[in-house]
């Protein structure tokens, strides 16, 4: 009979989703009395990270092929304030979402040529990139937007969406029932999050992702065509970001240049706490889902305490990442043993 | 037969090449602007002395101003260029370590929970110190990561950089700590005509550099880059070697944070050293030298901090806002490293062999 072994990968998301669950329950026992047991609050931090949930599932794409992306964040500002611009200037909220999508996939391409085919190191491509996207934020507009009814009824429509879940329900103190609801921006999030697990384990361009990130050399002689494949995977990223920033916008129904500043640590954190290793090869999207709710669990904590410095989430979002990177190592240390 | 070299042979093999000829452009857009405007063209070279009220005669003029506010890249360029050389990655945290250290070192000198003070609560050597210890445990605590439990550089600094900032925040007890005392302002200001971080970017380069050419430090930093399997077994402690660059490395970000914390004489842990990590990396890549690790050259890095400072300046001077200004050096960078980039040079090479093997038919 054969044995299921469970490998060291397996076991790092298995600690990931753990480590999720148990923080959970213990936001449950400390903050119970406030409204965390509700299912309404994790349906928030779904909301409200749908975004990064995006991001951060091109992110893991790159990171598979050994690259990153930093411009993720600033893409985000720069698609925000296209999106708020356009629909102030009387265009409809379908074609700027398309706009923007195709925005994405340009600057994707471009990102993606230079890396795959100039050979340039990622980083200081995608930081180009995200000076540019930042910059080209400004060139559009330095105002505060905001998406309002009147700006765009539809897009405000969307916005507003409540998809209520029939179940997880509970009464408030006037003895009306709500319900449990979700936002279009979750549907979406969740949606590419199924994708992306389903290319990344079915389809040749997900094999050779891995391929690649587990030896570039190995992957070309095997025939693969590294160069686009690695193209592809820059432009899956921008394609994502720019899905995941209407989620965003969708959200915020803001746009400004400071907006998502910082959110490419935040994402590439959660795919690093979800178990994907920056030297490529190892990696999931599920992991990263549970990296994104580990940090918004962090953050919705934080803010239900209401007491606790601003500066926390990010420190206990270190603090978790060296967890994790220490147990990667000695992850890393042990297999290389048991090879020699 | 051997040929000599031409000139533009020689000229080619220089290592400083990129980032001079960068500079030069830059100048030269100057002149040229100023020359349009009906400036006199010259007027990006004048340096002029002038009388303030806060700080007496100083000198003053576009260069100066260029040298004065590049100081900080300059400072971590010297350090980004060690870790580059000996471990082939980037230390991202630097920006965030600056935060911190000049959060301490105001905290230090102003008390815990004081917002505002004119008066020193301690000596201003001992605040200096704490913010410099704090950029060398920063910098400790990277190399532990990197050369010890062999992390990717990027991922291993990634945790200073999310939470250095946040800590500094959280010293500061939420605040901005202004520490308006002329003493604490010194780093900033003016050491008599000349502006003190120069001063400071002049000493720091000199003993670095006096370090690496007068001991064995430089070469062994290169060898450990080129190839740590080996050096470890010609009899290199490759572990030791990787960790001091980050240690260093934190020490000038240290030094940095206390001049940028100086100049504003507050310690404000969101702006300070924002972005900084990338102007330093960029330093590195603009100075000629490989990301990839190995050998490194001092002199490219700190011009390229310069020259990144001077792009910033010139593009201020065109009318460009700061926060216009990134979208610029996005395309200058991406020019630069596309020249430098493998298949372009093979392809040019490529070119002129083909070129020359013509010459030679006809």
């Amino acid at each position: 009979m054969k044995k299921t072994k469970i490998n060291g990968n397996t076991l790092l998301l298995l600690i990931t989703i753990a480590l999720f669950v148990v923080m959970y329950i213990g936001g449950i026992a400390a903050y119970g009395s406030r409204g965390f047991s509700r299912l309404q609050t994790f349906l928030d931090i779904l909301k409200t990270n749908a975004g990064l949930i995006c991001m951060a599932s091109g992110l893991t794409v790159v990171m598979l092929t050994a690259g990153i992306d930093i411009s993720v964040g600033a893409l985000v500002a720069m698609d925000c304030m296209i999106l708020a611009c356009g629909m102030e200037a009387g265009i409809g909220a379908v074609p700027m979402m398309i706009i923007v999508i195709l925005i994405g996939l340009v600057f994707g391409a471009v990102q993606g040529f230079l890396v795959g085919y100039l050979e340039i190191q990622p980083f200081i491509v995608t930081m180009a990139g995200m000076f540019f996207a930042r910059g080209m934020t400004a060139v559009i507009s330095t105002d505060q937007k905001s998406i309002t009814e009147q700006i765009n009824p539809l897009f405000y429509k969307l916005a507003n969406i409540k998809i209520k879940l029939p179940f997880g329900g509970y009464t408030n103190r006037k003895g009306v029932y709500m319900a449990p609801n979700i936002s279009v921006g979750v549907v979406i999030a969740l949606l590419v999050l199924i994708l992306i697990f389903l290319m990344l384990r079915y389809t040749k361009f997900g094999r050779s992702l891995y391929a690649i990130g587990g030896s570039e050399q190995s992957a070309a002689m095997m025939g693969l065509n590294v160069k686009f494949t690695k193209m592809k995977a820059y432009i899956l990223s921008s394609f994502l970001t720019s899905i995941g920033a209407i989620c965003f916008c969708l959200n915020t129904m803001a746009a400004s240049v400071q907006q998502a500043l910082g959110y490419e640590m935040d994402a590439i954190s959660s795919a690093v706490i979800g178990g994907t290793l920056l030297t490529g090869g190892v990696g999931n999207v599920i992991g990263t889902f549970f990296g994104v709710l580990i940090n918004g669990t962090i953050s919705a904590i934080v803010k239900t305490n209401g007491k606790l410095a601003s500066s926390w989430p990010s420190i206990l979002t270190a603090a978790l990442l060296f967890l994790f990177i220490v147990i990667q190592s000695i992850f890393a240390a042990i297999r290389e043993k048991q090879k020699g | 037969m051997a040929k000599e070299k031409t000139f533009f042979e020689k000229l080619k093999a220089w290592p400083l090449l990129l980032p001079v000829v960068a500079l030069i452009l830059v100048m030269a857009v100057n002149i040229i602007y100023d020359a349009v405007n009906g400036n006199n063209p010259f007027s990006f070279f004048t340096i002029t002395l002038q009388n303030t009220t806060a700080n007496g005669t100083v000198l003053y003029g576009r260069i100066i101003d260029i040298l004065n506010r590049g100081s900080e890249a300059a400072i971590l360029a010297i350090g980004m260029t060690l870790v580059v050389s000996s471990s082939a990655g980037t230390d991202i945290s630097v920006g965030s370590v600056m935060s911190l250290a000049a959060s301490v070192c105001c905290v230090t000198l102003a008390g815990y929970g004081v917002s505002s003070t004119t008066e020193l609560a301690r000596p201003l050597i001992v605040g200096v110190l704490a913010g410099i210890a704090i950029g060398c445990l920063c910098g400790a605590f990277n190399g532990f990561l990197v050369a010890h439990l062999k992390i990717q550089p990027m991922v291993a600094t990634l945790i200073l950089f999310t939470a250095a900032r946040s800590i500094g925040l959280l010293v500061c007890n939420d605040l901005i700590v202004y520490v308006r005392n002329p003493q604490f302002g010194f780093f900033g200001s003016f050491f008599g005509p000349i502006p003190t971080p120069i001063i400071i970017t002049a000493i720091c380069v000199a003993v670095t550099a006096l370090v690496l050419s007068k001991t064995a430090l430089g070469t062994y930093i290169q060898s450990v880059g080129i190839n740590a399997k080996a050096s470890r077994i010609a009899g290199l402690n490759s572990k030791t070697i990787i960790f001091m660059t980050y240690m260093l490395c934190g020490l000038f970000a240290g030094i940095a944070g206390i001049i940028n914390g100086s100049r504003i004489t507050s310690a404000d842990s969101n702006n300070i050293g924002l972005y900084m990590e990338l102007d330093a990396i960029l330093a590195v890549a603009l100075g000629g030298n490989s990301l990839g690790g190995g050998k490194f050259n001092l002199a490219g890095s700190i011009i390229g901090a310069y020259t990144i400072q001077a792009i910033t300046t010139t593009l201020y001077a065109l009318g460009v806002s700061s926060a216009q200004a990134p979208v610029y050096k996005a395309v200058i960078v991406i020019i630069i490293v596309a020249i430098q980039a493998p298949p372009v040079k093979a392809y040019f090479r490529k070119r002129n062999a083909a070129k020359a093997a013509v010459a030679k038919e006809a």
